[in-house]
């Protein structure tokens, strides 16, 4: 394969359509501005401050880009909140859609086959093979990614993080809580 | 299409098998073509939808067995042959041997970097009133187009409850063909799982889909 997408980009240079600078330049953009910390720190933020937990709500959009650096967002983020009454899960039983400027690029398992059949048919027992499970009688509500809005999970605030500060918060905040696959890490636990 | 890819609701695939500290990329390659993806993209060689058909489209034991990213490079590769910018005699080749066909935004370079760490927007100007609002009773059309499709098949023929409407967006069935960006009103539509699989179904459990207007009708 190296070979083969060496010859492509060699290609595709010799022809003028990229400059292998800028590839270099994109790479290194996914590698260093994107990840699950932009999440956490909304996470974290909508955990401290009410009224951005209900604009977050009502608008995701709207509400990330109010905080300036996550202005790349987009139009089409939708965030759905966890509660003891209802689970939330995202898949893409399609393709891979994710959301990437909260979450950075996904997992091998997110793209591969066996999340993306059994997440809408038997949503229980992929959250076993994570180790994972939630109360029988709470809803499991799954959000098949099949256009362009993009879904965060709003994981429901673990207890003994009372006063926690928005940076300790987010720390807690894992990225498979926010597709739904993991909860928050507990508080005190070992990490 | 009724391919491989539209894999809701399939068995046999075994069990979901997180890789713990998982890299970014497994290997250099691999961050090469999301690169090269998102530049040829950028540079207007295809649009998002063009780009998910080629690799929809790739044979089906090739999309079973092939990693992700090499399913993005394959799938850049068909259709960038196929819109006439490069030729499979380069590929063979590895160089360049036919002049370029000009891109509708020119050559890919640094300063645009930016541009494309910014999410699209696909939003549109509705041509018409919404056919459909939250509450509505909906069935997924029974419709089995041969080309680019964002309906899965395990929701066709099934009824369930618009509960929110997204807007009007671009249109990825004659998006991904060329044909124009179509807007059309798009719905998250939710459907109970004993619809979806039968009275076995767990009753916990609800999975909603994201529908253009055209892949909906009243029931």
């Amino acid at each position: 394969m190296e070979l083969r997408v060496r010859a492509l980009e060699t290609i595709l240079s010799e022809k003028g359509y990229v400059d292998p600078a800028a590839l270099d330049a994109i790479v290194q953009a996914y590698e260093t501005k994107i990840g699950p910390h932009n999440g956490a720190q909304v996470v974290a933020k909508a955990w401290s401050d009410p009224a951005f937990k209900q604009a977050l709500l009502e608008d995701a959009s709207k509400a990330v880009s109010t905080l300036g650096h996550f202005s790349r967002v987009g139009d089409h983020l939708v965030a759905v909140e966890n509660t003891p009454q209802r689970h939330n899960m995202v898949v893409c039983t399609l393709c891979s859609c994710y959301p990437w400027e909260m979450l950075g690029l996904p997992p091998i398992w997110y793209k591969a086959a066996p999340y993306r059949s059994r997440a809408v048919k038997d949503p229980r027992g992929v959250l076993a093979d994570f180790g994972v499970s939630v109360p029988k009688e709470t809803e499991i509500r799954v959000w098949d990614s099949t256009a362009e809005t993009r879904f965060l999970v709003l994981p429901m605030r673990p207890a003994g993080t009372e006063g926690w500060s928005e940076a300790q918060l987010a720390e807690i905040v894992t990225r498979d809580s926010m597709i739904g696959t993991g909860f928050p890490k507990t508080p005190g636990a070992p990490s | 299409m009724n391919g491989v890819h539209d894999m809701g609701g399939m068995d046999g695939y075994g069990k979901v098998e997180p890789e713990p500290n998982e890299p970014m990329f497994h290997t250099e390659w691999e961050g090469r073509v999301l690169a090269m993806v998102r530049a040829m993209g950028a540079a207007g060689a295809f649009n998002i939808d063009t780009s998910r058909f080629y690799r929809e489209s790739l044979p089906p034991e090739v999309y079973i067995t092939s990693s992700y990213y090499r399913k993005w490079f394959l799938g850049l590769q068909d259709n960038l042959i196929a819109k006439g910018y490069i030729t499979a005699e380069e590929v063979a080749a590895a160089h360049a041997v036919t002049p370029p066909k000009p891109l509708k935004h020119g050559k890919f370079t640094v300063d645009q970097v930016e541009r494309v760490m910014v999410r699209g927007k696909f939003g549109r100007t509705p041509p018409a009133a919404a056919k459909f609002k939250p509450g509505d009773r909906v069935r997924a059309r029974n419709i089995n187009p041969t080309t680019h499709t964002r309906l899965p098949r395990y929701v066709r023929g099934h009824v369930g409850v618009v509960e929110l409407n997204l807007g009007c967006s671009v249109y990825p069935d004659t998006a991904s063909m060329e044909a124009g960006e179509n807007p059309q009103w798009l719905y998250t539509v939710v459907f109970d799982s004993a619809e979806l699989w039968g009275p076995g179904a767990d009753p916990t459990v609800k999975v909603s889909v994201d529908a253009f207007e055209p892949y909906l009708e009243p029931a």
